[in-house]
């Protein structure tokens, strides 16, 4: 069955822009993308859009769908009602380059900075060897898609531009972890995501973990155990005092 | 509509929403609701640690005084170790365990940052202040002292559940009674300790921080029983803090002769 939908595009750039109002057709089992590729093809042909799979795979079409960020391509048309008005804008906390697509470098800036993986020394017959049950807590973290939809999403960087430099972010964070809990990994990264990637910042109110498109519970599997572990390394009192007394001489 | 946020949604470059969100749902009511039960509870405990009376009715004390560790306490259910002044009640020495475990757990932290502090209120509705530091700084950085409420928290389940074990005792003291308020006891004291076992921190504590779970397979197979739980952490934080303050208010109207016992042998 088909029935007419409003839709509330922004539309502009880094300079200006507004939300737009559009009326475009809907049939049953639609996703949000399939009607901005239908308003495109019928209304606006210059509307910018970021898409590539269409499968919740590539993490390409995020945006916020009634100010909720989202993958367009994973968000049915069908829960909506049909005479509910869809708000659909760019995700705002990155900087916009048109319409709905927005500059995310931001993520990788932040990916560059982290510090890569160092195995061991490899085997004899040339492999690594571990246990399964060793890298299946790091395994979960690596079903991110790269969507930002968590970065977007965590208001330390949201809500407050000058936090960028210091934040790097849940994804980020995530990352971290994974390395951390990962059996070959050689560097500890307890200071580091404490002091250089601002956990300490992350106040675990877990809305990266509601709108991650893969369900990874990043909060609960990645952030908290991380913190756990800074606790560790920074605040057991007498690796507390220790610290203390090392920084007192320097 | 609210004006641009110059630090946040409203910082330049990025798209020019006036809207502090477009969310249509009603995402206010999770924290309203979050803040009417903590109120709630908050003011009841206050009452109650300071009344400093009916907190005692043989043989069930009321958890908000267990343990009763002065020689001004009712009831004999736990060693008196030192006079107090009159004006500092039992509970007022004890209350700062399940409270520092309630107050630095995780999963409050995110329960009142966002009901009361409104940082955020809900996911993608901006926060109202213009600064953000997150848990760098004192006193929130002392939110990394979880790990020992929990550990004393621990302590409390253990002397909760020896409460429960004296509660299948008569009025007279002879044991293999039990009457309702046993199983209010007993309840109290299982939820409590589903509530700690499921904590973050013991999830750390019992395995997480390993690296390498092939090299302790006993520790993984409480990280795995730990991990479990956890995902139900508010759940049981939410059911066992109605329920404690349950099992002080039947305590309370025992001791008050509002209402009698039933008892079952």
């Amino acid at each position: 069955m088909s029935y007419e939908a409003n839709l509330r595009v922004w539309r502009g750039d880094a300079d200006g822009g507004e939300l737009q109002d559009f009326t475009v057709t809907v049939n049953e089992g639609e996703v949000v993308l399939d009607i901005l590729h239908r308003l495109q093809a019928t209304q606006t042909p210059d509307l910018a859009v970021r898409w590539n799979c269409k499968a919740g795979k590539c993490g390409s079409c995020s945006a916020e769908v009634n100010g909720r960020p989202r993958l367009m391509c994973l968000t049915r048309m069908g829960t909506f009602e049909p005479d509910e008005s869809i708000t659909i804008t760019p995700l705002r906390a990155f900087p916009v380059v048109r319409d709905l697509v927005t500059d995310v470098s931001y993520n990788y800036d932040k990916a560059r900075e982290m510090p890569p993986f160092v195995p061991p020394e490899r085997d004899a017959d040339g492999n690594h060897r571990m246990q399964q049950i060793d890298v299946e807590r790091s395994q979960e973290f690596r079903k991110c898609i790269e969507c930002f939809l968590c970065q977007d999403v965590c208001h330390v960087v949201r809500d407050h531009e000058d936090n960028k430099p210091a934040f790097a972010g849940p994804r980020y964070l995530m990352r971290l972890a994974e390395l951390d809990m990962h059996p070959l990994d050689g560097v500890d990264r307890r200071r580091l995501a404490q002091d250089h990637f601002g956990l300490g910042m992350c106040n675990i109110t877990k809305c990266c973990s509601e709108v991650c498109p893969e369900g990874i519970k990043i909060t609960d599997n990645a952030l908290i155990p991380m913190k756990e572990r800074v606790v560790d390394r920074k605040y057991v009192p007498p690796t507390w005092l220790g610290n203390a007394i090392r920084r007192r001489r320097q | 509509m609210t004006a641009l946020a110059p630090e946040g949604t409203g910082a330049p470059g990025r798209a020019r929403l006036a809207a502090r969100t477009l969310r249509s749902d009603r995402w206010w009511l999770q924290p309203l609701i979050t803040v009417s039960v903590l109120v709630a509870f908050i003011v009841y405990s206050t009452v109650r640690a300071f009344e400093n009376a009916n907190y005692f009715a043989e043989p069930y004390i009321s958890p908000f005084y267990s343990p009763c560790i002065t020689t001004a306490c009712e009831g004999n259910t736990f060693p008196e170790l030192f006079d107090g002044p009159a004006f500092l009640t039992p509970a007022l020495y004890i209350l700062i365990v399940p409270l520092g475990f309630r107050l630095t757990c995780y999963y409050y932290r995110k329960a009142y940052y966002r009901a009361f502090w409104l940082s955020p209120p809900a996911c993608a509705v901006a926060e109202p202040h213009a600064k953000y530091t997150g848990e760098t700084r004192f006193p929130l950085l002392f939110q990394n002292l979880h790990r020992y409420f929990f550990y004393a928290g621990l302590v409390f389940n253990v002397i909760l559940t020896y409460d429960a074990l004296l509660a299948f005792r008569n009025a007279e003291g002879e044991w293999f009674h039990m009457g309702l308020g046993t199983l209010v006891l007993l309840t109290n004291a299982v939820l409590l300790w589903l509530y700690s076992l499921s904590c973050h921190s013991c999830r750390h504590i019992v395995g997480g921080r390993l690296v390498h779970f092939s090299r302790h397979p006993v520790r993984y197979k409480a990280w795995t029983f730990v991990s479990k739980l956890n995902p139900k952490h508010m759940q049981y934080a939410w059911i066992s803090l109605v329920f404690v303050a349950f099992t002080d208010l039947y305590v309370r109207l025992l001791a008050t002769g509002a209402i009698d016992d039933p008892r079952f042998f």
